[in-house]
């Protein structure tokens, strides 16, 4: 891989988790992503922001190669996690997913119990060797995700049962519980209440000791709340990377400028 | 005159009544459209419909209720004693209607005149021997009695019917009439006719309550009947189904239970086949196949579910039957009889409802939101396990319903069972024997030689009712599954 | 697999969460086996889909193989000249058919030896081969004295049996000799055939005929029946149309959400679900029993099939109705019309393509059903010749297709399997029409809003 010279800049950096190459995509006809380059740094949490149909959300999903699923979608470039190629045809999507996982815009927790909510992950990965290491995982991530106090005593009532904001701790919660690396979350408080996004913010905030996040959001706030690093879209295409200080306070792009003021988006 | 001339000349008056009405609008207006109320041809409209909607309404009125008047006076006609032992009035009020359906037919074949059909004094002897030589069925239990009651049926039959004539087409004329007298410039004729639509048009809506009240009617007088015959006790719990058609039924043991059983086989038999065929296809459908694939294969598997069942009988009685008695028949295995038997009917029922689980589950299946695939992709879960673990059970209460209402169409198919599963019934565990079903009964009492009014062939009803019953529920069940179930997604 | 388990004291302190770095090129254990889970159900999906269409496909092949044959029929062509002098002899005798028969039983030596084959045979072979040809030879000599002396052309039905052997069903193999033929027989079939005498011909009256007797299969014809269907279908599109779109107006456009509402939506839906062979036994005991109308007549047959028809209809109707958008019925509002003229002069024309499209396949579903026809006598029914007038077509008892198909095929000899067969083809080509018709409306007119 020494061939290749923007891992050898990456490895020289302090530290790269993610990093994409000239990532293009495709739905059919349409050129939806163009040129994407950048490096996302490990336990840290990096916010994609820009106007809705900018592409931030299906460059997320190129991430843990979501886009699999629709038939029309072709990804162009390269994606690296650890320096390795996920678009590597020796790449099973199935293994690279529960290295990164996701969470989704709106809470979908599956209709099954809470426990088994958690414990589908772990299931399928075979993560438990019993019945006891099952019941540690799903005590633990529901303890990691700040869910643990209130629903420890209704483990067995249905997930779609609960408010938005602790389905969606849910949601992330079953993420971790397959103990991935990355988690991807796209505008995961979109649809929730101030109260309960307040909560889930906090939240992202303890992950980022263990887990390199990265969030999609429509809202500016939720960007320079929760990221240190932030990349602003416009229309496919990566406008600006840097930190989020930077970005919010001194941006080198006029779009950035426009689109942080308020002049569009 | 004939119903169908009837039915022409009170449209013809229609007819007169819209073209006087219009022009006697346009009189009244002087000529000038504009001084109407509303556009000419709803004053003609208006004539039309008093003319025909009433005499119409009164000729179902009285072809519906003139059997009643005549049958009770005919009833009225027979003394009890003409009525023998294991008989009853229906019985003979069916006699009666038979040997008056006979005289007309000796009439109109021209072996008897109208005048002598219709003397009442005219020797018994003669006219059934004169019945016999024009070639119409005279039974034996025809007696004095009988047939002075079909010659008083004849005459109410015909007085009625030319009443009825007389009385259609008047009120035809009167309302016509009426419809004319109110038309005028200021005649408010557009809302009149709206009014009447609207009238009409919830008619043809309630025809769906008429049918199921039509329905209804026609097996609970029918069963009522049969249970005063036989007791509804041995009907409901006799394991023998042996109807002897001699002697009125006399000594038929007519037991439900070994129908029962012959129809749940057949349909497990078929569950069997389409529910994991049509279940699998659908998955494979909804979630593995290209929009190319599913393009064509879909369509396709869809013909099946378009060829009427006489297909399906056929292929079961001619290509199925003979083709599994060749490998588990006496030259195979050697545990079939014959061609017909539970599992040729239930083996091609099954191929009949591979569409039918297919499509439903299909439309069940694509119905579960996207976002539990992702949520379950996300995790890193395969397509497999998503649909085992996520998909399937959120689908379930929609995938029952959908297999509720494909054993409701097993138990009520009636042309596979008829050809391919035999006609004996039997109470046995073997699926290569013949048995019978609920459905194949019903046709062959009621298509047999058996007096309508006897117990072999009343049970009929007795086993519409017990499939109507069954049927019914199941969809209701099958119905509010499913819809409960778009509810949760929707 | 164990490393990349979370060890409960790991799982009870998050900081110490292990971090796996294993790399995404290596599939491990365990991903393979689910992979092959995977592929395994994909294959059961694709094997499901395979064996539906395998179904379909020897549903098909089976129709079309048995079928075939009842189009098709065997001749034995005979050309010969009688003389005065061989005609006055022949009605001279004691048994004038006899003699007939042994006049043409030398034409066809003759016509035999022209192509320069010999083959012994008697006069019981020929009857075994097309009946007894002298009747026939009779009859068309008496009637029509003044061709004698020239040559006629006989065109006579061979036998059952042999229109089984020449259509594959009757083989040397599988054959028994019987009095109806015997394996010496097929010799002079072949060389007949040879000759050019015996022929298999398309069999018109197959499609045009009536029904025959039960001994006779070679006549049997579907046309009669196909006529019956027609009638019935004529009762039903002109009943079940007009009440499925009034019934459909009334409830997508003017009904109330009342209980009487309700109670006709819930009739509808579970009418759509009832056996067909209930729908019989209505029609049994209101149109027959009660009413009185004639038994096995095409306008009972319709009558019940419209009952039948009806909610499929209104559900198709109702979904035309409510594809046309609300903006319409403003528009048409707004510019002064009443409820009812909006409707019937806009929504309805524009809903129409969709109606249609309904109505035919319900119609088509109609055409195939045979379980309510049972009920009605329209099975027991032989129909041996057309209705007399439009009037009869509807009140004379008639069969219909898959009535005359169920006949054939309850039928004892198994010429008429062939004929059942003929007759499902014939059937499926009605119903294939309309289903195209109703396709190429829906492409033609399907609009999008």
């Amino acid at each position: 891989m020494n061939e290749m010279p923007n891992i050898e800049q990456a490895t020289d950096m302090t530290e790269t988790k993610i990093s994409a190459n000239k990532v293009q995509v495709y739905y059919g006809d349409t050129h939806a992503i163009k040129d994407v380059d950048i490096e996302i740094q490990p336990r840290s949490v990096t916010a994609f922001i820009g106007p809705s149909g900018c592409g931030k959300s299906t460059f997320l999903r190129t991430i843990n190669r979501m886009n699999d699923t629709i038939d029309i979608c072709r990804v162009e470039g390269s994606i690296r996690i650890d320096g390795e190629d996920i678009y590597d045809p020796k790449v099973d999507p199935v293994q690279l997913r529960a290295k990164v996982g996701m969470v989704f815009q709106k809470p979908n927790p599956f209709p099954k119990s809470i426990y088994d909510n958690i414990a589908y992950g772990p299931r399928i990965h075979g993560l438990a060797r019993n019945k006891a290491e099952l019941d540690d995982i799903v005590s633990s991530s529901l303890q990691k995700a700040g869910l643990w106090e209130e629903v420890k005593n209704r483990l067995d009532e249905p997930g779609t049962g609960m408010s938005g904001g602790q389905q969606q701790r849910l949601c992330i919660a079953r993420a971790i519980a397959v103990s991935p690396e990355v988690i991807l979350m796209d505008e995961p408080c979109s649809a929730l209440d101030p109260i309960a996004t307040a909560k889930v913010e906090e939240l992202i905030d303890e992950l980022r000791e263990n887990f390199t996040i990265v969030i999609v959001t429509h809202s500016m706030q939720q960007a320079a709340r929760v990221s240190q690093r932030t990349a602003f879209f416009h229309l496919g295409i990566l406008v600006e990377e840097g930190s989020t200080q930077d970005i919010f306070t001194n941006p080198k792009d006029k779009r950035t400028q426009d689109y942080i003021t308020g002049r569009f988006g | 005159m004939s119903l169908f001339w009837l039915i022409l000349i009170v449209l013809a008056i229609a007819v007169v009544g819209y073209v006087l009405g219009r022009a006697r609008a346009m009189s009244s207006a002087g000529g000038v459209r504009s001084a109407l109320h509303s556009l000419p041809s709803y004053y003609g409209a208006n004539v039309a419909m008093k003319a025909a909607v009433p005499a119409l309404l009164l000729l179902i009125v009285w072809l519906l209720a003139q059997p009643f008047y005549v049958n009770s006076d005919i009833s009225a006609m027979i003394p009890d004693s003409a009525i023998s032992d294991g008989s009853s009035r229906g019985l003979v009020l069916a006699e009666v209607r038979r040997a008056a359906r006979g005289l007309d037919n000796a009439v109109a074949a021209g072996a008897m005149t109208e005048e002598f059909a219709r003397n009442a004094r005219a020797d018994f002897n003669d006219i059934t021997v004169r019945l016999k030589e024009a070639g119409q069925i005279v039974t034996s239990e025809i007696t004095q009695p009988v047939l002075r009651a079909a010659q008083r049926y004849r005459v109410l039959a015909a007085a009625g019917n030319f009443y009825m004539t007389i009385a259609v087409i008047l009120v035809a004329i009167v309302g016509a009439l009426w419809g004319l007298r109110e038309t005028n410039a200021q005649f408010r004729a557009r809302n009149t006719v709206e009014k009447g639509v609207r009238v009409i048009l919830i008619a043809a809506a309630s025809i769906a309550i008429l049918t199921t009240i039509g329905i209804l009617l026609s097996l609970v007088f029918n069963t009522v009947e049969f249970f005063k015959l036989y007791p509804a006790a041995d009907f409901f719990f006799g394991l023998t189904w042996s109807p002897s058609f001699s002697g009125r039924g006399g000594s038929s043991e007519l037991g439900i239970i070994p129908l029962l059983w012959g129809t749940f086989y057949i349909s497990f038999v078929a569950l069997a086949v389409a529910v994991p065929i049509g279940l699998f296809a659908a998955i494979y459908l909804a979630e593995y196949a290209g929009s190319k694939v599913r393009a064509v294969a879909k369509p396709l598997l869809e013909i099946l579910a378009g060829i009427p069942t006489i297909v399906y009988g056929l292929f079961a009685l001619l290509t199925v039957g003979p083709l599994l008695l060749s490998v588990f028949g006496d030259n195979g295995i050697g545990i079939m009889k014959a061609g017909t038997a539970v599992m040729t009917a239930g083996l091609v029922m099954g191929v009949m409802l591979i569409p039918f689980v297919s499509s439903l589950s299909d439309d069940i299946i694509n119905a579960v939101p996207q976002a539990m695939r992702d949520g379950s992709y996300g995790l890193g879960a395969t397509k497999s396990e998503t649909v085992k673990n996520v998909i399937l059970p959120a689908a379930l209460p929609g995938i029952v319903g959908a297999i509720l209402l494909a054993a409701s169409r097993a138990i009520g198919e009636t042309m596979i069972v008829v050809l391919g599963a035999g006609a004996a019934a039997r109470l046995s565990l073997n699926p290569f024997e013949a048995m019978t079903t609920v459905t194949a009964k019903i046709v062959s009492q009621l298509t047999g030689d058996a007096d309508f009014a006897s117990p072999v062939a009343l049970v009929a009803f007795a086993l519409g009712m017990t499939l109507f019953v069954v049927t019914l529920g199941l969809n209701i069940v099958a119905l509010y599954i499913v819809r409960k179930y778009r509810e949760q997604y929707d | 697999m164990t490393e990349t388990t979370l060890s409960p004291e790991a799982a009870e302190k998050p900081a110490k969460l292990p971090f796996k770095s294993k790399s995404l090129y290596e599939v491990d254990d365990l991903t393979r086996k689910r992979n092959a889970a995977e592929k395994r159900f994909k294959t059961y999906g694709m094997a499901a889909i395979g064996v539906g269409l395998f179904f379909l496909f020897v549903l098909a092949y089976t129709i079309i193989s048995e079928g075939i044959p009842a189009f098709t029929k065997t001749i034995v062509e005979v050309e010969f000249s009688l003389t005065q002098e061989q005609f006055d002899e022949a009605e001279g005798q004691l048994f004038k058919t006899k003699a007939y028969e042994q006049i043409f039983i030398g034409a066809l030596q003759g016509q035999l030896q022209e192509s320069g084959v010999s083959v012994p045979f008697d006069a019981t072979t020929i009857e075994r081969i097309v009946g007894k040809p002298g009747n026939t030879i009779r009859s068309f000599f008496t009637a029509n004295q003044d061709k004698l002396g020239g040559p006629a052309a006989f065109e006579l039905a061979a036998s059952s049996r042999v229109d089984g052997y020449m259509n594959g069903r009757v083989t040397r193999e599988n054959m028994t000799d019987s009095r109806f033929l015997q394996k010496t027989d097929l010799d002079l079939v072949d060389n007949l055939v040879e000759a050019g005498v015996i022929k298999t011909v398309f069999n018109w009256n197959f499609i045009t005929g009536a029904d025959s007797g039960v001994d006779n299969p070679g006549a049997a014809g579907i046309g009669a029946s196909v006529v019956g269907s027609l009638f019935m279908m004529l009762v039903v599109l002109f009943l079940s149309l007009p009440i499925g779109v009034a019934a459909s107006i009334y409830l997508e456009e003017f009904a109330p959400q009342n209980r009487f509402t309700d109670l006709i939506e819930v009739n509808i839906s579970n009418l759509a679900a009832v056996p067909s062979i209930v729908f019989g036994i209505l029609g049994l005991a209101v149109f027959i029993q009660f009413m009185h109308l004639p038994q096995s007549a095409p306008i009972v047959g319709g009558l019940v099939l419209t009952l039948m028809t009806l909610p499929t209809i209104i559900i198709s109707t109702r979904a035309s109705l409510k594809a046309v958008p609300p903006s319409i019925r403003d528009a048409a509002l707004g510019i002064g019309a009443s409820k009812m003229q909006a409707i019937f002069h806009h929504v309805l024309p524009l809903a129409m393509p969709g109606i249609l499209t309904g109505t035919i396949i319900g119609l088509a579903q109609a055409l195939g059903e045979t379980a309510p026809l049972l009920l009605i006598g329209m099975v027991g029914f032989v129909a041996r010749g057309y209705p007399d007038g439009f009037i009869a077509g509807f009140t004379e008892p008639n069969s219909a297709m898959p009535a005359q198909i169920y006949t054939w095929a309850a039928r004892a000899d198994f010429a008429f399997y062939e004929k059942a067969w003929g007759g499902i083809i014939v059937l499926l080509v009605f119903l294939l029409t309309m289903n195209i018709i109703a396709i190429i409306l829906r492409r033609r007119f399907e609009r999008r809003w």
